[in-house]
C-alpha cells in the first residue's frame, strides 16, 4: 500500500527542491569577538532528498538553517535553491518565503488560531487560494496525516505530537519545495517520536518535498535520512557524509535490521566525537 | 452488568462530590459573611450589651443601621445620580485610556525610533500618581467633569501602556519568522499576529486598569469638592466625604458598599470581555 503510494507520488510529483551551499561562512560578531558559527560549508542536496544534519548542540546547524530559510544573512559564500540564488554576495540575507517553510524547534503554532486555521494561514496570506478552497485542501491534508476531529480545536488543546503533525502540514500546504525542520521531535518523548517518525515518512510520501532536517539524535537520522551529514563543532562544516542505502519506503522493521545498527556505529563515532569536544568548548563558553 | 453498574456509581459519586464541592464551599462563605457581619453587629453594641466599647470595632455603624438606610436609600434618585456621574467618570477615562494606550503601547514596542523619543518622557510621567495631578486638573482643564476624567484617564492610561507594550514585546520570534516564512506581508503579520497576541496582555492591563480608576474617581470627587458640579451628580466619593462632614455614618458605609459592588460589575464586565476575545487563552 504505502509502496504504491510512493512510486505512485515519485511519478507524478516533478522533483524540485536542490539546494546547493557552497562555501558558506558565518561569523556572529557582537562585541567586537568574531565568533566563526559556519565554516567554509559546502553541500549538495539533491531533489526529493530527506537530508539529515546531525550535530553537537549548537555547532551552528540552526545558523545554517536561518540563512535558508532567510532570517539570517551569511557572512560569505552562497545558497542555491533550483539553481536560483538565495542568497549570496550583493545579498547576503535571503529573503524568506512559502517555498521553504521552517518547523520550529518548539512549535510555531499561532496559538489564538484553530488548527485548520494555522494550516490555511500560508495559502491565504499569499492570496494563491481562496479561503474555502484552502479550507477544503487543509481538510483533505490533515485526514491524510491522520489529524481528524481536531480542525477547530486550539493547538493548546491537543498533543504535542499532533501539534508537530499540523505544523508540518501547515508547511506542506504551501507546496514548498524544501522543509526546514529544526529538531521539530527534541521536545517529544521516544515512544511518541517512533509514531511521529513513521507519520513523517507516510507524509513524505506523498509529497516527495526535499528535507532538511535538523536533529542530534542518530537513530532519527539514519531511520529517516536518505543521507546523514555530521557536523563539525563550532564552527560547523560537514565531517562526514553518510549515505543511507536502506530501501525506501521505510517503516519500523529497519530499527532491527543488521544494515541499520551497521549504518549506526559507522555513524557513531564520528558524532561522539564532536560531542566531546563540543562538551568541552561548552565547559569553557558556558 | 454488576461492572457496569459500579462505573454508573463511580460515576455518581464523582458527579456528586464536585456539587457537593461547590455547595459547601458556597456555605463557608455564607457561614464567614455572617459572621463577620454579627460580629460587628455585637461590637457595635458591646456598650449597650457589656458596658465596655471593643476598641476600634465598637465604634463602627450597626450593620442592621447600615442595611435600613440602604433600603431608603435606594429608592432616592439622588442616589442613583451619584452612581451614574461616577460611572460616566470611570468609564470615560477608561474607555479613553483604551484607545489612546494600546496604540502608543504598539507604537512604543514596534518602532525604535519612536521609542526613543516618547518612552523616556512617558517613563517621566509615569510615577506621578494621578491625585498629584488633581490640582493641576482642576486648574488646567474648563470644567470639573473634564477635570475629574482627565485622573481616571490617568488612572488607567499607564496600566494599559505599559502592559500592552510588555505584552508586545515579549511576542515570540518564532511566530513572526513562521508568519514572514509562510508567505504574510508586514500589515498581515500587524493584525494577525500582533493584534491578538497583544490582546491577553491589553485584557490584564484593562482590569488592573478599571480597579484603579474606581479609585482614583473617589479620590479625585472627595479632593475636587463636588459642590460646583451640584448636589445630585457629585458622585460616590462625593457621597461619601459629604456624609462624613455631616456625621452620617451609616452613609459612609453605604458608600463604601457601593464602590465595592460597582468595582465588582466593572472588573466581571472587563474580564468576561476579555475571555471572549482570549478564549484560545484558556488551552495553553
Amino acid at each position: 500500500m504505502i509502496a504504491n503510494l510512493a512510486l505512485q507520488s515519485i511519478e507524478n510529483k516533478q522533483l524540485k527542491g536542490a539546494i546547493s551551499i557552497r562555501d558558506v561562512v558565518k561569523i556572529y560578531d557582537p562585541k567586537g569577538l568574531a565568533v566563526m558559527a559556519v565554516d567554509h560549508c559546502s553541500l549538495e542536496i539533491k531533489p526529493g532528498e530527506i537530508c539529515m544534519i546531525v550535530g553537537p548542540s549548537g555547532c551552528g546547524k540552526t545558523t545554517l538553517l536561518n540563512a535558508i530559510a532567510g532570517f539570517h544573512e551569511i557572512s560569505s559564500g552562497e545558497i542555491l535553491l533550483d539553481n536560483k540564488i538565495l542568497c549570496g554576495p550583493g545579498q547576503l540575507k535571503a529573503e524568506p518565503g512559502p517555498d521553504r517553510v521552517v518547523v520550529f524547534q518548539n512549535g510555531a503554532l499561532f496559538p489564538w488560531k484553530t488548527n485548520i486555521e494555522n494550516v490555511i494561514f500560508g495559502p491565504v496570506m499569499q492570496g494563491i487560494m481562496s479561503r474555502p478552497i484552502a479550507l477544503e485542501k487543509a481538510r483533505q491534508m490533515m485526514a491524510d496525516a491522520g489529524l481528524i476531529g481536531i480542525e477547530d480545536s486550539y493547538p493548546g488543546e491537543i498533543s504535542s505530537g499532533m501539534r508537530r503533525r499540523v505544523e508540518i502540514v501547515r508547511a506542506l500546504m504551501n507546496e514548498p519545495s524544501v522543509l526546514l525542520l529544526d529538531e521539530p521531535y527534541r521536545a517529544l518523548d521516544s515512544l511518541t517520536k517512533s509514531v511521529m517518525h513513521e507519520a513523517l515518512l507516510q507524509i513524505y510520501y506523498k509529497n516527495k518535498t526535499t528535507i532538511f532536517f535538523i536533529t542530534h539524535d542518530i537513530d532519527e537520522a539514519i531511520f529517516l535520512g536518505h543521507k546523514v551529514i555530521v557536523m563539525t563543532t563550532r564552527p560547523c562544516k560537514p565531517k562526514k557524509i553518510i549515505e543511507v542505502d536502506i530501501p525506501h519506503p521505510r517503516d519500523y522493521s529497519v530499527l532491527t535490521s543488521r544494515r541499520y545498527r551497521e549504518l549506526i556505529e559507522e555513524t557513531i563515532d564520528s558524532v561522539h566525537e564532536e560531542a566531546e569536544k563540543a562538551f568541552v568548548a561548552g565547559e569553557k563558553e558556558g | 452488568m454488576l461492572a457496569r453498574k459500579r462505573v454508573n456509581m463511580a460515576g455518581n459519586v464523582i458527579f456528586f462530590s464536585s456539587n457537593a464541592w461547590r455547595k459547601n464551599n458556597i456555605i463557608r462563605a455564607a457561614i464567614s459573611i455572617s459572621f463577620f457581619i454579627l460580629f460587628i453587629e455585637i461590637s457595635a453594641r458591646s456598650l449597650l450589651l457589656f458596658g465596655f466599647k471593643i476598641p476600634f470595632f465598637g465604634d463602627l455603624p450597626k450593620p442592621s443601621d447600615v442595611v435600613k438606610v440602604f433600603t431608603q436609600v435606594i429608592f432616592e434618585p439622588g442616589y442613583w445620580y451619584s452612581w451614574i456621574a461616577s460611572t460616566w467618570r470611570v468609564l470615560g477615562g477608561f474607555l479613553i485610556a483604551l484607545l489612546l494606550g494600546v496604540p502608543l503601547a504598539l507604537c512604543l514596542a514596534l518602532n525604535k525610533v519612536f521609542r526613543g523619543i516618547f518612552f523616556p518622557v512617558f517613563e517621566f510621567i509615569r510615577p506621578i500618581p494621578p491625585l498629584a495631578w488633581v490640582p493641576a486638573a482642576i486648574i488646567f482643564w474648563p470644567t470639573q467633569e473634564l477635570a475629574i476624567m482627565f485622573i481616571t484617564f490617568l488612572g488607567a492610561f499607564f496600566t494599559i501602556v505599559i502592559n500592552t507594550f510588555g505584552g508586545a514585546l515579549s511576542i515570540d520570534l518564532r511566530f513572526l519568522q513562521a508568519a514572514r516564512s509562510l508567505g504574510a506581508t508586514k500589515l498581515d503579520i500587524f493584525r494577525r499576529i500582533v493584534l491578538p497576541a497583544c490582546i491577553p496582555s491589553i485584557v490584564v492591563g484593562a482590569t488592573i486598569g478599571i480597579g484603579i480608576t474606581w479609585e482614583v474617581v473617589v479620590a479625585a470627587e472627595m479632593i475636587s469638592g463636588a459642590s460646583k458640579v451640584g448636589g445630585n451628580g457629585a458622585g460616590l466619593g462625593h457621597l461619601i466625604w459629604s456624609n462624613y462632614l455631616g456625621g452620617n455614618y451609616e452613609m459612609i458605609v453605604v458608600g463604601m458598599v457601593s464602590i465595592g459592588v460597582a468595582g465588582y460589575i466593572c472588573s466581571t464586565a472587563i474580564r468576561y470581555t476579555g475571555s471572549r476575545f482570549t478564549s484560545w487563552e484558556a488551552s495553553k
